[in-house]
């Protein structure tokens, strides 16, 4: 009998080790025989730990499993029934994710008998232009939050002249709503190291590093296993697959600072400095990790780029909305009925995501607001919920896909609260480099704080500030900050009224 | 976990296993505070020595990460989300709770020295919120039985 369990850390997280000694406590007792084998996280946070039994027909799943409850597994009780059958399954275009969950994160066999490899073994094959041009065909910008079209990136890095390149994965996701990127480091860890490859020999770049959280142990642990066992494979080293060409990777960990987020912070972080944001230009391009030529990109877009060299440029570019294109995966998280990871082409409208997808909030309270895009997203309300989800419609809202993190809130939300926590946030984990931001945040939380106290006057004051921080500020900290703050000003002005404790 | 003061052979040996790196300094860090669950001061002046920095240098990135400690912190760490996802959850009421019912304020530790507990922004658990860390151990959908289950089991 074989038996997978998530070793996600957010299966970890709701008891999966439990469950383990569990099935194998109930296994023994009855003598049974069974393999328990460990995946990634399908996606499906609120069947976690959903544990898959291997049955003829395919995967059937029982979930959420309890340490209590696995002598149901063993006693054939009602499953969920096939889990790729399962309506969450069956909706999605997994392609950047389509084997998390199904494989053992750390088997390179496994890797390779579903898909994996193939687009590494293509890009091999083509010139450092080839490869520049699938990218750019492709479509893909960046998941990171800028959108900025990989493609042109990488070629800007692949012209510089200089003895020395690197590729450098942005695995600092310190987005509160955001786990995509944590998904795939102990998912599919080999996904990300391919693309990571293949963006080397692109660029003509010979060391990668994947700069991530300190917050994500499980994440540094799987990647940094992940990438001793590709080398001893002869996918990274001094001879990568038999091209000749070399390709090193390195994690390093960050230290709790948000702003190294910030790619220039992050560039500064991984050389030891303190993580201050740089003024661009010179962009990372030409002059990043110690100042030679850079990629830096997000996880999903360099986990996105094996999938691309797998089955062409045109087959990704066919997704999507608009300049929008390919595949997203959306992260539903907060106060949600089902939360979790869902990869969809881009142009799903926002309310279809939080109705139908979420099933609206987990405390079945009415949804007040959406906040998408991580801390330094807007938060949108139900009038907006017709929104498609792409980087050009939600910019026409005045708001950011960001990483594609969406935090629902039901009506309880004190919204004068979370613009008072964003301006909060920014002045804990401002770098200090800029004046509109390391002082205006806490000037921000001042002008909250007036309002609250029954200063309407102040709003003024507050969206003056706003203004001088969107425009003055040196990243996107800074420069943010503003959406989340004033959106829940816009739409919800009663709250900032000055008037609130009159009225209560 | 040792609080007793390193030697300088004993810095030494740890900044040393992290040299060949490109950009050492941050790696350095990770390696003394994983050894005595802080960065002891004394080291500054050897990393600076080591990496031809102003030990001003030193100082500066070290305080710019909220990661690094100059003392050592309470036997277990935990560590509460205070993020959007899980304040949509309640992670205020739950966190307010906890300090309450130990006596701390963020940051404080026991008068035993058992436990320490600090805000942290993101676990990345935000589909299943609110989360905290008790110990290195990763805890979702938690409450106050919830964490206190795990803070006895981590003590």
């Amino acid at each position: 009998m074989k038996i997978w369990v998530p070793m996600d850390s957010a299966a970890k997280a709701l008891g999966s080790e439990d469950v383990v000694a569990a099935i194998r406590a109930e296994a023994a007792r009855r003598g049974v025989d069974v393999e328990i084998a460990r995946n990634g996280s399908r996606g499906m946070i609120w069947l976690e730990p959903l544990v898959e039994v291997e049955t003829e027909a395919g995967r059937i799943g029982y979930g959420p499993m309890n340490a209590g409850d696995v002598a149901a597994i063993f006693d054939g009780s009602p499953s969920l029934g096939l889990v790729e059958e399962l309506d969450w399954m069956k909706r999605q275009t997994r392609l950047t994710f389509q084997r998390c969950g199904v494989t053992d994160p750390l088997s390179l066999a496994q890797y390779e008998a579903h898909g994996g490899l193939a687009g590494l073994r293509r890009a091999i094959g083509m010139s450092q232009d080839a490869i520049i041009d699938e990218v750019k065909l492709s479509g893909l910008r960046g998941r990171g939050g800028a959108g900025f079209p990989t493609g042109i990136k990488w070629d800007t890095v692949r012209l510089a002249h200089a003895d020395r390149k690197y590729i450098v994965c942005n695995a600092d996701e310190g987005d509160s709503g955001t786990f995509a990127d944590r998904m795939i480091m102990e998912g599919d860890p080999f996904c990300l190291i391919e693309g990571m490859v293949i963006a080397g020999l692109g660029c003509g770049a010979v060391q990668g590093y994947v700069y991530t959280r300190s917050e994500y142990p499980d994440a540094v642990a799987v990647m940094r296993r992940a990438i001793v066992l590709a080398h001893e494979a002869g996918v990274i080293g001094p001879d990568v697959m038999g091209s000749g060409k070399p390709f090193e990777l390195e994690v390093r960990v960050g230290a709790g600072a948000y702003v190294c987020g910030e790619e220039t912070s992050l560039l500064n972080s991984l050389e030891g400095k303190r993580g201050v944001v740089r003024a661009k230009p010179p962009l990372p391009a030409l002059e990043g990790a110690f100042g030679k030529p850079t990629v830096v990109n997000n996880v999903i877009s360099l986990a996105t780029v094996p999938v691309i060299f797998e089955k062409g440029a045109s087959y990704y570019a066919d997704f999507g909305l608009g300049r929008s294109k390919g595949t997203i995966p959306l992260q539903i998280a907060g106060n949600v009925a089902r939360g979790g990871l869902f990869e969809t082409a881009f142009g799903m409208p926002l309310g279809e995501i939080v109705t139908d997808l979420a099933g609206g909030t987990a405390t079945g309270r009415p949804v007040k607001a959406v906040q998408v895009g991580g801390p330094l997203g807007a938060y949108l309300g139900q009038e907006q919920f017709d929104t498609p989800f792409g980087y050009e419609e939600f910019g026409g809202q005045d708001a950011l896909i960001g990483h594609a993190g969406l935090v629902v809130f039901d009506d309880s939300a004190d919204m004068l609260g979370m613009a008072r926590f964003a301006m909060e946030f920014c002045a804990v984990e401002s770098c200090g480099k800029c004046t509109p931001c390391r002082i205006g945040a806490v000037r921000g939380v001042e002008t909250l704080d007036r309002i609250a106290a029954g200063d309407g006057a102040a709003v003024e004051l507050l969206s003056d500030l706003c203004e001088t921080m969107k425009d003055g500020s040196l990243c996107a900290l800074g420069g943010f900050t503003p959406y989340p703050v004033m959106s829940a000003l816009q739409l919800f002005p009663e709250e900032f009224a000055g008037v609130k404790e009159a009225a209560e | 976990m040792p609080h007793a003061a390193p030697s300088t052979d004993d810095i030494t040996a740890l900044i040393e296993t992290q040299m060949h790196l490109e950009g050492p300094l941050l790696p350095i860090f990770h390696a003394i505070q994983e050894t005595y669950g802080f960065v002891p001061q004394e080291a500054l002046p050897v990393i600076a020595q080591a990496l031809n920095l102003t030990v001003a240098e030193v100082h500066g990135v070290m305080s710019f990460y909220h990661d690094f400690r100059k003392t050592p912190a309470g036997d277990v760490v935990v560590k509460i989300c205070r993020a959007e996802a899980c304040q949509s959850m309640g992670a205020n009421a739950l966190s307010a709770a906890v300090l309450d019912k130990l006596g701390l304020d963020w940051g404080g530790t026991t008068a035993d020295g058992k436990l320490t507990v600090e805000p942290v922004y993101c676990l990345g658990l935000c589909a299943c919120a609110p989360a905290a860390m008790v110990g290195g151990k990763l805890v979702a959908r938690a409450d106050l039985a919830r964490l206190e289950k795990a803070m006895e089991g981590a003590a």
